[in-house]
Protein backbone atom coordinates (compact mmCIF):
# COMPACT_ATOMS: atom_id res chain seq x y z
CA UNK A 1 0.00 0.00 0.00
CA UNK A 2 2.44 2.50 1.13
CA UNK A 3 6.08 1.92 0.80
CA UNK A 4 8.67 4.81 1.84
CA UNK A 5 12.20 4.04 0.26
CA UNK A 6 15.00 5.76 1.50
CA UNK A 7 13.35 9.49 1.82
CA UNK A 8 15.80 11.96 2.89
CA UNK A 9 14.99 15.44 3.30
CA UNK A 10 18.00 18.12 3.54
CA UNK A 11 17.88 22.25 3.82
CA UNK A 12 20.78 24.67 3.85
CA UNK A 13 21.29 26.04 6.68
CA UNK A 14 19.30 25.91 10.35
CA UNK A 15 20.53 24.58 13.49
CA UNK A 16 20.11 20.93 11.67
CA UNK A 17 20.47 20.08 8.13
CA UNK A 18 18.92 16.77 7.86
CA UNK A 19 15.55 17.28 8.33
CA UNK A 20 14.83 13.42 7.19
CA UNK A 21 17.66 11.29 7.45
CA UNK A 22 17.25 7.46 4.92
CA UNK A 23 13.76 6.82 5.96
CA UNK A 24 11.98 3.72 4.91
CA UNK A 25 8.99 2.59 6.02
CA UNK A 26 5.83 0.23 4.44
CA UNK A 27 2.04 0.33 6.02
CA UNK A 28 -0.26 -1.92 4.57
CA UNK A 29 -3.88 -2.02 4.39
CA UNK A 30 -6.07 -2.37 7.84
CA UNK A 31 -2.57 -1.37 9.98
CA UNK A 32 -2.23 1.29 12.42
CA UNK A 33 0.49 2.79 12.59
CA UNK A 34 1.76 5.54 15.24
CA UNK A 35 4.71 7.52 14.95
CA UNK A 36 5.92 9.33 17.84
CA UNK A 37 9.16 10.95 19.13
CA UNK A 38 10.82 14.67 20.23
CA UNK A 39 9.80 18.00 19.23
CA UNK A 40 11.18 18.99 16.41
CA UNK A 41 12.56 14.98 15.13
CA UNK A 42 10.74 15.32 11.61
CA UNK A 43 7.00 13.28 12.07
CA UNK A 44 4.93 16.28 10.98
CA UNK A 45 7.83 16.56 7.56
CA UNK A 46 7.21 13.00 6.93
CA UNK A 47 3.78 13.27 6.56
CA UNK A 48 3.96 16.38 4.70
CA UNK A 49 6.15 14.39 2.28
CA UNK A 50 3.75 11.57 2.18
CA UNK A 51 0.89 13.72 1.50
CA UNK A 52 2.83 15.72 -1.45
CA UNK A 53 3.34 19.25 1.14
CA UNK A 54 7.09 18.64 0.45
CA UNK A 55 9.28 17.15 -1.99
CA UNK A 56 12.35 14.68 -0.18
CA UNK A 57 15.43 15.85 -1.74
CA UNK A 58 15.83 12.02 -2.22
CA UNK A 59 13.91 8.83 -1.89
CA UNK A 60 11.18 7.56 -3.24
CA UNK A 61 7.05 7.38 -2.14
CA UNK A 62 5.02 4.11 -3.56
CA UNK A 63 1.74 4.03 -3.15
CA UNK A 64 -0.17 0.78 -4.24
CA UNK A 65 2.82 0.09 -6.34
CA UNK A 66 3.23 3.50 -8.44
CA UNK A 67 5.73 5.79 -7.33
CA UNK A 68 4.07 9.03 -7.09
CA UNK A 69 6.92 10.73 -5.46
CA UNK A 70 6.44 13.72 -8.01
CA UNK A 71 2.63 13.64 -7.70
CA UNK A 72 0.81 16.93 -7.01
CA UNK A 73 -1.33 17.15 -3.48
CA UNK A 74 -4.42 17.04 -6.07
CA UNK A 75 -3.79 13.75 -7.08
CA UNK A 76 -2.47 12.46 -4.39
CA UNK A 77 -6.07 13.45 -2.41
CA UNK A 78 -7.54 11.65 -5.30
CA UNK A 79 -5.70 8.50 -5.27
CA UNK A 80 -6.64 8.30 -1.50
CA UNK A 81 -4.51 9.71 0.51
CA UNK A 82 -5.93 11.91 3.67
CA UNK A 83 -4.12 14.03 6.16
CA UNK A 84 -5.36 15.57 9.07
CA UNK A 85 -2.76 18.76 9.67
CA UNK A 86 -1.36 19.52 13.18
CA UNK A 87 -1.95 23.27 12.73
CA UNK A 88 -5.62 22.99 12.05
CA UNK A 89 -6.06 26.08 9.09
CA UNK A 90 -8.16 29.19 9.30
CA UNK A 91 -10.51 28.85 5.73
CA UNK A 92 -12.38 32.35 6.02
CA UNK A 93 -15.17 32.79 3.85
CA UNK A 94 -15.89 28.71 4.25
CA UNK A 95 -18.21 27.23 6.66
CA UNK A 96 -18.23 23.28 8.27
CA UNK A 97 -20.81 21.86 6.02
CA UNK A 98 -19.35 23.65 2.86
CA UNK A 99 -15.65 22.14 4.19
CA UNK A 100 -17.15 18.60 4.32
CA UNK A 101 -18.91 18.96 1.07
CA UNK A 102 -15.59 19.45 -0.83
CA UNK A 103 -13.93 16.86 1.61
CA UNK A 104 -16.81 14.50 0.12
CA UNK A 105 -16.14 15.48 -3.38
CA UNK A 106 -20.08 15.25 -3.66
CA UNK A 107 -22.77 17.00 -2.69
CA UNK A 108 -23.74 15.57 0.63
CA UNK A 109 -26.55 16.00 2.58
CA UNK A 110 -26.86 18.01 6.06
CA UNK A 111 -27.96 14.33 8.03
CA UNK A 112 -24.29 12.82 6.09
CA UNK A 113 -22.13 15.65 6.65
CA UNK A 114 -23.49 15.84 10.94
CA UNK A 115 -22.78 12.11 10.77
CA UNK A 116 -18.93 13.30 10.62
CA UNK A 117 -19.31 16.00 13.19
CA UNK A 118 -20.48 13.55 15.80
CA UNK A 119 -17.57 11.42 15.23
CA UNK A 120 -15.21 13.85 16.37
CA UNK A 121 -17.79 14.64 19.43
CA UNK A 122 -19.07 17.85 17.68
CA UNK A 123 -23.29 18.67 16.41
CA UNK A 124 -25.28 20.18 13.77
CA UNK A 125 -25.07 23.75 15.00
CA UNK A 126 -21.80 23.74 13.82
CA UNK A 127 -22.35 23.10 10.32
CA UNK A 128 -22.77 26.84 9.32
CA UNK A 129 -20.12 27.93 11.33
CA UNK A 130 -16.73 29.59 9.52
CA UNK A 131 -14.03 28.11 10.04
CA UNK A 132 -12.15 31.54 11.27
CA UNK A 133 -10.65 32.47 14.44
CA UNK A 134 -13.98 32.69 16.26
CA UNK A 135 -13.50 28.67 16.81
CA UNK A 136 -11.80 27.27 19.55
CA UNK A 137 -8.39 25.79 19.26
CA UNK A 138 -9.92 22.56 19.87
CA UNK A 139 -12.93 22.84 17.61
CA UNK A 140 -11.19 23.88 14.68
CA UNK A 141 -8.40 20.60 15.36
CA UNK A 142 -11.57 18.94 15.61
CA UNK A 143 -13.47 19.69 12.58
CA UNK A 144 -10.02 19.19 10.90
CA UNK A 145 -10.12 15.74 12.03
CA UNK A 146 -13.93 15.39 10.27
CA UNK A 147 -12.76 16.72 7.10
CA UNK A 148 -10.07 13.69 6.48
CA UNK A 149 -12.80 11.25 7.36
CA UNK A 150 -15.18 12.71 5.48
CA UNK A 151 -13.03 12.00 2.28
CA UNK A 152 -13.05 8.38 3.32
CA UNK A 153 -9.30 7.63 1.83
CA UNK A 154 -7.56 4.63 2.34
CA UNK A 155 -4.35 5.70 3.44
CA UNK A 156 -4.83 8.60 6.54
CA UNK A 157 -2.66 10.34 8.28
CA UNK A 158 -3.38 12.09 11.80
CA UNK A 159 -0.70 14.65 13.45
CA UNK A 160 -1.32 14.94 16.89
CA UNK A 161 -5.15 14.46 16.79
CA UNK A 162 -4.98 14.51 20.27
CA UNK A 163 -3.72 17.88 20.78
CA UNK A 164 -6.18 20.56 22.88
CA UNK A 165 -8.69 17.65 22.20
CA UNK A 166 -9.75 16.92 25.98
CA UNK A 167 -10.02 12.86 27.84
CA UNK A 168 -13.40 12.54 26.99
CA UNK A 169 -13.41 13.56 22.80
CA UNK A 170 -10.03 11.20 23.19
CA UNK A 171 -11.59 8.50 24.16
CA UNK A 172 -14.31 8.74 20.99
CA UNK A 173 -11.32 9.23 18.93
CA UNK A 174 -9.71 6.04 19.69
CA UNK A 175 -13.50 4.33 18.45
CA UNK A 176 -13.21 6.36 15.49
CA UNK A 177 -9.18 5.13 15.03
CA UNK A 178 -10.35 1.29 15.37
CA UNK A 179 -13.03 1.40 13.09
CA UNK A 180 -11.10 2.41 10.41
CA UNK A 181 -8.37 0.18 11.07
CA UNK A 182 -11.17 -2.49 11.12
CA UNK A 183 -12.71 -1.38 7.68
CA UNK A 184 -9.02 -1.88 6.23
CA UNK A 185 -7.87 1.54 5.57
CA UNK A 186 -3.98 2.16 6.51
CA UNK A 187 -3.84 4.70 9.65
CA UNK A 188 -0.61 6.55 10.64
CA UNK A 189 -1.40 8.48 13.99
CA UNK A 190 1.31 11.06 14.78
CA UNK A 191 1.39 11.02 18.39
CA UNK A 192 2.65 11.36 22.22
CA UNK A 193 -0.57 9.78 23.73
CA UNK A 194 -0.62 6.67 25.81
CA UNK A 195 -4.19 5.95 24.76
CA UNK A 196 -3.47 5.62 21.73
CA UNK A 197 0.00 4.22 21.27
CA UNK A 198 -1.37 1.32 22.73
CA UNK A 199 -3.44 0.97 19.64
CA UNK A 200 -0.74 0.29 17.39
CA UNK A 201 0.09 -2.74 15.67
CA UNK A 202 3.26 -1.29 14.74
CA UNK A 203 5.31 2.16 17.15
CA UNK A 204 7.85 4.01 14.76
CA UNK A 205 10.41 6.12 17.30
CA UNK A 206 11.46 8.77 15.08
CA UNK A 207 14.44 11.20 16.33
CA UNK A 208 16.59 13.88 14.89
CA UNK A 209 15.46 12.86 11.27
CA UNK A 210 16.48 9.17 11.53
CA UNK A 211 13.81 5.99 12.78
CA UNK A 212 15.88 5.01 16.31
CA UNK A 213 13.56 2.08 16.73
CA UNK A 214 10.40 0.09 15.82
CA UNK A 215 8.03 -2.42 16.95
CA UNK A 216 4.51 -3.41 18.71
CA UNK A 217 3.97 -1.84 21.61
CA UNK A 218 4.88 -4.37 23.83
CA UNK A 219 8.09 -3.92 22.94
CA UNK A 220 8.89 -0.15 22.43
CA UNK A 221 6.17 1.46 25.17
CA UNK A 222 8.50 -0.11 28.49
CA UNK A 223 11.62 1.61 26.62
CA UNK A 224 9.34 5.17 26.41
CA UNK A 225 7.92 5.50 29.54
CA UNK A 226 10.13 7.44 31.98
CA UNK A 227 12.22 8.67 28.62
CA UNK A 228 11.55 11.87 27.39
CA UNK A 229 9.48 10.41 25.04
CA UNK A 230 6.01 8.78 25.39
CA UNK A 231 5.45 11.65 28.20
CA UNK A 232 2.24 13.57 27.52
CA UNK B 1 -42.70 46.81 -18.95
CA UNK B 2 -39.89 46.32 -21.95
CA UNK B 3 -36.71 45.69 -21.28
CA UNK B 4 -33.67 44.84 -23.38
CA UNK B 5 -31.85 41.62 -22.70
CA UNK B 6 -28.71 43.97 -21.00
CA UNK B 7 -31.77 45.61 -19.14
CA UNK B 8 -33.26 42.50 -17.90
CA UNK B 9 -29.53 40.95 -16.92
CA UNK B 10 -28.70 44.35 -15.02
CA UNK B 11 -32.04 43.72 -13.02
CA UNK B 12 -31.82 39.91 -12.37
CA UNK B 13 -28.01 40.78 -10.93
CA UNK B 14 -28.91 43.84 -8.68
CA UNK B 15 -32.86 43.01 -7.76
CA UNK B 16 -33.15 39.46 -7.95
CA UNK B 17 -35.85 39.70 -11.04
CA UNK B 18 -36.67 41.49 -13.82
CA UNK B 19 -40.93 40.59 -13.33
CA UNK B 20 -43.07 43.24 -11.45
CA UNK B 21 -41.75 42.34 -7.99
CA UNK B 22 -44.52 42.43 -5.40
CA UNK B 23 -45.21 45.10 -2.95
CA UNK B 24 -44.00 48.67 -3.93
CA UNK B 25 -41.33 49.40 -7.01
CA UNK B 26 -39.79 52.15 -8.87
CA UNK B 27 -37.64 50.62 -12.06
CA UNK B 28 -35.53 53.02 -13.45
CA UNK B 29 -34.26 52.67 -16.95
CA UNK B 30 -31.91 55.54 -18.64
CA UNK B 31 -32.82 58.02 -16.52
CA UNK B 32 -36.74 57.28 -16.68
CA UNK B 33 -38.97 55.20 -14.58
CA UNK B 34 -40.54 52.35 -16.50
CA UNK B 35 -43.04 51.09 -14.08
CA UNK B 36 -43.81 52.27 -10.29
CA UNK B 37 -46.23 51.13 -7.67
CA UNK B 38 -47.40 52.07 -4.13
CA UNK B 39 -49.42 50.23 -2.04
CA UNK B 40 -51.56 51.22 0.83
CA UNK B 41 -48.45 51.53 3.03
CA UNK B 42 -45.59 52.54 1.44
CA UNK B 43 -46.28 55.77 -0.96
CA UNK B 44 -43.16 56.00 -3.84
CA UNK B 45 -43.36 59.68 -5.32
CA UNK B 46 -41.44 60.83 -7.67
CA UNK B 47 -39.61 64.23 -6.53
CA UNK B 48 -41.00 67.56 -7.98
CA UNK B 49 -37.95 69.86 -8.31
CA UNK B 50 -34.94 67.08 -8.82
CA UNK B 51 -34.59 63.26 -10.28
CA UNK B 52 -35.65 60.98 -7.55
CA UNK B 53 -38.23 59.81 -5.35
CA UNK B 54 -39.64 60.63 -2.11
CA UNK B 55 -40.53 57.37 -0.39
CA UNK B 56 -42.85 57.43 2.68
CA UNK B 57 -43.33 53.98 5.00
CA UNK B 58 -46.68 54.29 7.45
CA UNK B 59 -45.94 54.10 10.59
CA UNK B 60 -46.11 50.23 11.78
CA UNK B 61 -45.72 48.60 8.40
CA UNK B 62 -44.53 45.28 8.67
CA UNK B 63 -43.18 42.66 6.20
CA UNK B 64 -43.04 44.90 3.18
CA UNK B 65 -40.63 45.47 0.56
CA UNK B 66 -39.79 48.09 -2.04
CA UNK B 67 -37.57 47.53 -4.90
CA UNK B 68 -36.00 50.19 -6.61
CA UNK B 69 -33.02 49.22 -8.89
CA UNK B 70 -31.45 51.05 -12.01
CA UNK B 71 -30.14 50.17 -14.67
CA UNK B 72 -27.80 51.92 -17.63
CA UNK B 73 -27.54 50.68 -20.91
CA UNK B 74 -26.92 54.08 -23.02
CA UNK B 75 -23.09 55.04 -23.46
CA UNK B 76 -22.40 58.33 -22.10
CA UNK B 77 -25.58 58.68 -19.69
CA UNK B 78 -24.50 60.73 -16.56
CA UNK B 79 -27.14 60.80 -14.15
CA UNK B 80 -27.66 62.01 -10.20
CA UNK B 81 -30.42 60.76 -8.32
CA UNK B 82 -32.20 61.43 -4.79
CA UNK B 83 -34.09 59.15 -3.05
CA UNK B 84 -35.42 60.12 0.15
CA UNK B 85 -36.74 57.25 2.82
CA UNK B 86 -39.18 58.55 5.23
CA UNK B 87 -39.62 55.39 7.99
CA UNK B 88 -42.51 55.67 10.31
CA UNK B 89 -41.94 54.95 14.00
CA UNK B 90 -42.49 50.92 14.47
CA UNK B 91 -42.14 50.31 10.74
CA UNK B 92 -39.88 46.98 9.44
CA UNK B 93 -39.10 47.08 5.52
CA UNK B 94 -36.58 45.70 3.81
CA UNK B 95 -35.43 48.30 0.76
CA UNK B 96 -33.53 46.46 -3.09
CA UNK B 97 -31.88 49.51 -4.93
CA UNK B 98 -28.99 49.02 -6.68
CA UNK B 99 -27.56 50.19 -9.90
CA UNK B 100 -26.47 47.61 -12.99
CA UNK B 101 -24.28 50.05 -16.05
CA UNK B 102 -24.29 48.04 -19.61
CA UNK B 103 -21.85 50.07 -21.57
CA UNK B 104 -20.71 48.70 -25.00
CA UNK B 105 -19.90 52.31 -26.20
CA UNK B 106 -16.72 55.15 -25.77
CA UNK B 107 -18.33 57.64 -23.17
CA UNK B 108 -18.19 57.07 -19.57
CA UNK B 109 -21.77 56.19 -18.28
CA UNK B 110 -22.32 57.79 -14.54
CA UNK B 111 -24.77 57.18 -12.00
CA UNK B 112 -24.47 59.07 -8.66
CA UNK B 113 -27.27 57.94 -6.22
CA UNK B 114 -27.88 59.49 -3.22
CA UNK B 115 -29.75 58.04 -0.66
CA UNK B 116 -31.11 59.37 2.65
CA UNK B 117 -32.97 57.54 5.33
CA UNK B 118 -35.26 58.72 8.40
CA UNK B 119 -35.22 55.92 10.49
CA UNK B 120 -38.30 56.47 12.75
CA UNK B 121 -38.20 55.20 16.68
CA UNK B 122 -38.05 51.58 17.44
CA UNK B 123 -38.14 50.82 12.99
CA UNK B 124 -35.97 48.65 11.59
CA UNK B 125 -34.46 48.40 7.89
CA UNK B 126 -32.76 46.35 5.81
CA UNK B 127 -31.33 47.87 2.89
CA UNK B 128 -29.53 45.84 0.07
CA UNK B 129 -27.56 47.46 -2.47
CA UNK B 130 -25.62 45.50 -5.38
CA UNK B 131 -23.97 47.25 -7.95
CA UNK B 132 -22.84 45.36 -11.37
CA UNK B 133 -21.39 46.34 -14.36
CA UNK B 134 -20.52 45.05 -18.01
CA UNK B 135 -20.53 45.99 -21.34
CA UNK B 136 -17.85 45.98 -24.18
CA UNK B 137 -17.76 49.44 -24.61
CA UNK B 138 -14.54 51.53 -23.73
CA UNK B 139 -16.82 54.37 -21.84
CA UNK B 140 -16.50 53.79 -18.00
CA UNK B 141 -18.84 52.41 -15.70
CA UNK B 142 -18.92 54.80 -13.27
CA UNK B 143 -21.22 54.26 -9.64
CA UNK B 144 -20.93 56.45 -6.63
CA UNK B 145 -23.39 55.64 -3.83
CA UNK B 146 -23.60 57.78 -1.27
CA UNK B 147 -25.83 56.54 1.65
CA UNK B 148 -27.18 58.61 4.71
CA UNK B 149 -28.82 57.07 7.60
CA UNK B 150 -30.67 58.48 10.61
CA UNK B 151 -31.18 56.52 13.05
CA UNK B 152 -34.07 57.64 16.10
CA UNK B 153 -33.94 56.33 19.07
CA UNK B 154 -34.36 52.52 19.05
CA UNK B 155 -34.20 52.05 15.47
CA UNK B 156 -32.22 49.43 13.53
CA UNK B 157 -30.73 49.82 10.26
CA UNK B 158 -28.79 46.80 8.40
CA UNK B 159 -26.76 47.38 4.91
CA UNK B 160 -25.70 45.27 2.74
CA UNK B 161 -23.93 46.98 0.25
CA UNK B 162 -22.39 44.69 -2.46
CA UNK B 163 -20.17 45.63 -5.54
CA UNK B 164 -19.29 42.39 -7.12
CA UNK B 165 -17.83 42.56 -10.80
CA UNK B 166 -17.46 45.12 -13.43
CA UNK B 167 -17.52 48.75 -12.06
CA UNK B 168 -14.58 50.62 -13.29
CA UNK B 169 -14.41 53.42 -10.37
CA UNK B 170 -16.64 53.99 -7.10
CA UNK B 171 -16.44 56.48 -4.50
CA UNK B 172 -19.01 55.30 -1.83
CA UNK B 173 -19.75 57.13 1.09
CA UNK B 174 -21.62 56.03 3.99
CA UNK B 175 -22.51 58.42 6.88
CA UNK B 176 -24.80 57.69 9.78
CA UNK B 177 -26.29 59.55 12.84
CA UNK B 178 -27.43 57.43 15.67
CA UNK B 179 -29.67 58.15 18.57
CA UNK B 180 -30.07 56.50 21.88
CA UNK B 181 -30.38 52.49 21.61
CA UNK B 182 -30.06 52.90 17.60
CA UNK B 183 -28.22 50.29 15.89
CA UNK B 184 -26.28 49.87 12.59
CA UNK B 185 -24.79 47.00 10.91
CA UNK B 186 -22.76 47.32 8.05
CA UNK B 187 -22.14 44.11 5.42
CA UNK B 188 -19.90 45.09 2.56
CA UNK B 189 -18.68 43.53 -0.26
CA UNK B 190 -16.08 44.82 -2.70
CA UNK B 191 -14.30 43.30 -5.18
CA UNK B 192 -12.02 44.99 -8.05
CA UNK B 193 -9.91 43.80 -11.15
CA UNK B 194 -8.54 44.89 -13.92
CA UNK B 195 -7.90 48.96 -13.53
CA UNK B 196 -10.78 49.63 -11.18
CA UNK B 197 -10.37 51.61 -8.48
CA UNK B 198 -12.89 51.36 -4.96
CA UNK B 199 -12.78 53.97 -2.55
CA UNK B 200 -14.92 53.61 0.42
CA UNK B 201 -15.69 56.17 2.78
CA UNK B 202 -17.85 55.58 6.28
CA UNK B 203 -18.35 58.11 8.75
CA UNK B 204 -20.63 56.94 11.82
CA UNK B 205 -21.74 59.01 14.45
CA UNK B 206 -22.51 57.82 17.69
CA UNK B 207 -24.44 60.34 19.31
CA UNK B 208 -27.07 58.73 21.70
CA UNK B 209 -26.62 56.59 24.73
CA UNK B 210 -25.90 53.24 24.32
CA UNK B 211 -26.00 53.59 20.58
CA UNK B 212 -24.17 50.76 18.63
CA UNK B 213 -22.12 50.60 14.98
CA UNK B 214 -21.29 47.10 13.28
CA UNK B 215 -18.98 47.94 10.04
CA UNK B 216 -17.49 44.67 8.37
CA UNK B 217 -15.91 44.86 5.17
CA UNK B 218 -14.63 42.19 3.06
CA UNK B 219 -12.52 43.22 -0.07
CA UNK B 220 -10.56 41.32 -3.13
CA UNK B 221 -8.83 43.34 -4.88
CA UNK B 222 -6.93 41.94 -7.96
CA UNK B 223 -5.00 42.28 -11.26
CA UNK B 224 -3.78 46.33 -10.98
CA UNK B 225 -6.88 47.51 -8.81
CA UNK B 226 -6.62 50.00 -6.33
CA UNK B 227 -9.32 50.22 -3.11
CA UNK B 228 -9.40 52.36 0.01
CA UNK B 229 -11.48 51.84 2.97
CA UNK B 230 -11.58 54.75 5.39
CA UNK B 231 -14.12 54.42 7.89
CA UNK B 232 -14.48 57.10 11.02
CA UNK B 233 -16.38 56.30 13.77
CA UNK B 234 -17.31 59.16 16.76
CA UNK B 235 -18.41 57.97 20.03
CA UNK B 236 -19.71 61.01 21.99
CA UNK B 237 -21.89 59.19 24.34
CA UNK B 238 -21.95 55.99 26.01
CA UNK B 239 -21.53 53.47 22.81
CA UNK B 240 -19.80 50.60 21.20
CA UNK B 241 -18.48 50.90 17.81
CA UNK B 242 -16.49 48.40 16.27
CA UNK B 243 -15.22 48.37 12.27
CA UNK B 244 -13.53 45.92 10.29
CA UNK B 245 -12.05 45.55 6.87
CA UNK B 246 -10.14 42.26 5.76
CA UNK B 247 -8.90 42.25 2.09
CA UNK B 248 -7.34 40.11 0.30
CA UNK B 249 -4.68 41.11 -2.10
CA UNK B 250 -3.80 39.46 -5.77
CA UNK B 251 -1.46 40.11 -8.15
CA UNK B 252 -0.36 43.87 -8.28
CA UNK B 253 -3.22 45.28 -6.30
CA UNK B 254 -2.92 47.52 -3.51
CA UNK B 255 -5.01 48.53 -0.80
CA UNK B 256 -5.53 50.96 1.92
CA UNK B 257 -7.36 50.62 4.90
CA UNK B 258 -6.96 53.96 6.86
CA UNK B 259 -8.91 53.43 10.24
CA UNK B 260 -9.98 56.58 12.36
CA UNK B 261 -11.64 56.36 16.15
CA UNK B 262 -12.60 59.36 17.50
CA UNK B 263 -14.01 58.98 21.22
CA UNK B 264 -15.06 61.82 23.14
CA UNK B 265 -15.88 60.64 26.10
CA UNK B 266 -14.54 57.43 28.05
CA UNK B 267 -17.90 55.89 28.21
CA UNK B 268 -17.23 55.04 24.04
CA UNK B 269 -15.64 51.55 23.85
CA UNK B 270 -14.65 51.47 20.01
CA UNK B 271 -12.70 49.00 18.02
CA UNK B 272 -10.99 49.08 14.22
CA UNK B 273 -9.54 45.67 13.15
CA UNK B 274 -7.90 45.34 9.57
CA UNK B 275 -6.45 42.45 7.94
CA UNK B 276 -4.65 42.74 4.58
CA UNK B 277 -2.96 39.83 3.08
CA UNK B 278 -2.91 37.33 -0.14
CA UNK B 279 -4.50 34.30 0.35
CA UNK B 280 -2.65 32.51 2.63
CA UNK B 281 -0.84 29.20 1.25
CA UNK B 282 -1.59 26.97 3.85
CA UNK B 283 -5.24 27.67 2.93
CA UNK B 284 -4.81 26.73 -0.63
CA UNK B 285 -2.54 23.45 0.96
CA UNK B 286 -5.96 22.64 3.16
CA UNK B 287 -7.84 22.88 0.38
CA UNK B 288 -5.62 20.79 -2.20
CA UNK B 289 -5.39 17.89 0.17
CA UNK B 290 -8.91 18.00 -0.01
CA UNK B 291 -9.09 16.91 -3.35
CA UNK B 292 -9.14 20.67 -4.98
CA UNK B 293 -6.91 21.53 -7.91
CA UNK B 294 -4.96 25.15 -7.41
CA UNK B 295 -7.40 26.99 -9.34
CA UNK B 296 -10.17 25.54 -7.56
CA UNK B 297 -9.28 25.98 -4.47
CA UNK B 298 -8.36 30.08 -5.27
CA UNK B 299 -11.59 30.31 -6.52
CA UNK B 300 -13.47 28.52 -3.49
CA UNK B 301 -11.77 31.11 -0.58
CA UNK B 302 -12.65 33.88 -3.40
CA UNK B 303 -15.89 32.75 -3.26
CA UNK B 304 -16.43 32.17 -0.04
CA UNK B 305 -15.04 34.93 0.88
CA UNK B 306 -17.41 37.74 -0.70
CA UNK B 307 -20.80 35.72 0.35
N1 LIG C 1 11.92 24.71 5.63
C1 LIG C 1 12.65 24.37 6.71
N2 LIG C 1 13.91 24.87 6.85
C2 LIG C 1 14.66 24.54 7.93
N3 LIG C 1 14.22 23.74 8.89
C3 LIG C 1 12.99 23.22 8.81
C4 LIG C 1 12.14 23.50 7.73
N4 LIG C 1 10.98 22.88 7.91
C5 LIG C 1 11.10 22.20 9.08
N5 LIG C 1 12.31 22.41 9.61
C6 LIG C 1 12.84 21.80 10.85
O1 LIG C 1 12.67 20.42 10.71
C7 LIG C 1 12.57 19.82 11.97
C8 LIG C 1 11.42 18.85 11.98
O2 LIG C 1 10.18 19.56 12.02
P1 LIG C 1 8.80 18.80 12.16
O3 LIG C 1 7.74 19.82 12.15
O4 LIG C 1 8.73 17.73 11.17
O5 LIG C 1 8.94 18.18 13.64
P2 LIG C 1 7.88 17.34 14.48
O6 LIG C 1 8.54 16.07 14.81
O7 LIG C 1 6.60 17.27 13.79
O8 LIG C 1 7.79 18.24 15.79
P3 LIG C 1 6.54 18.51 16.78
O9 LIG C 1 6.47 17.36 17.73
O10 LIG C 1 6.93 19.76 17.48
O11 LIG C 1 5.33 18.67 15.94
C9 LIG C 1 12.46 20.95 12.98
O12 LIG C 1 13.71 21.11 13.62
C10 LIG C 1 12.14 22.14 12.11
O13 LIG C 1 12.64 23.31 12.69
MG1 LIG D 1 4.75 18.04 14.15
Amino acid sequence: MLEIRNVSLKVKGGSRTNILDHISLRIKPGTLAVITGPNGSGKSTLAEIIMGIKTPTSGKILFNESDITTQSITDRAKAGIAYSFQQPVHLRGIDVYTLLNIASGELITPETATQYLVKVGLDSSYLSREISNKLSGGELKRIEIASVLARRPTLIIFDEPEAGIDLWSINSLVKVFKKLKESGVATIIISHQEKILKLADKIIVLENGKIKQQGTPAKILPKLTGGKDGTN
Amino acid sequence: MELTNEEKQIFCEVAGTFEIPAGAYNFRVNGKSVGRSSTTNIDVRPKKDQSGLDIYIKKGTKNEQVHIPVAISATGLKEAVYNDFYIGDDAEVTIIAGCGIYNCGPSDSVHDGIHRFYVGKNAKIKYIEKHYGFGPGKGGRILNPTTEVNLSQNSEATLELEQIKGVDSTIRKTTAALENDAKLFVKERLMTHGRQTADSIYEVELNGKDSTADIASRSIAQDYSKQTFKATIIGSNKCRGHSECDAILMDQAEVHAIPALDAKTKDAELIHEAAIGKIASVELTKLMTLGLTRAEAESRIINGFLK
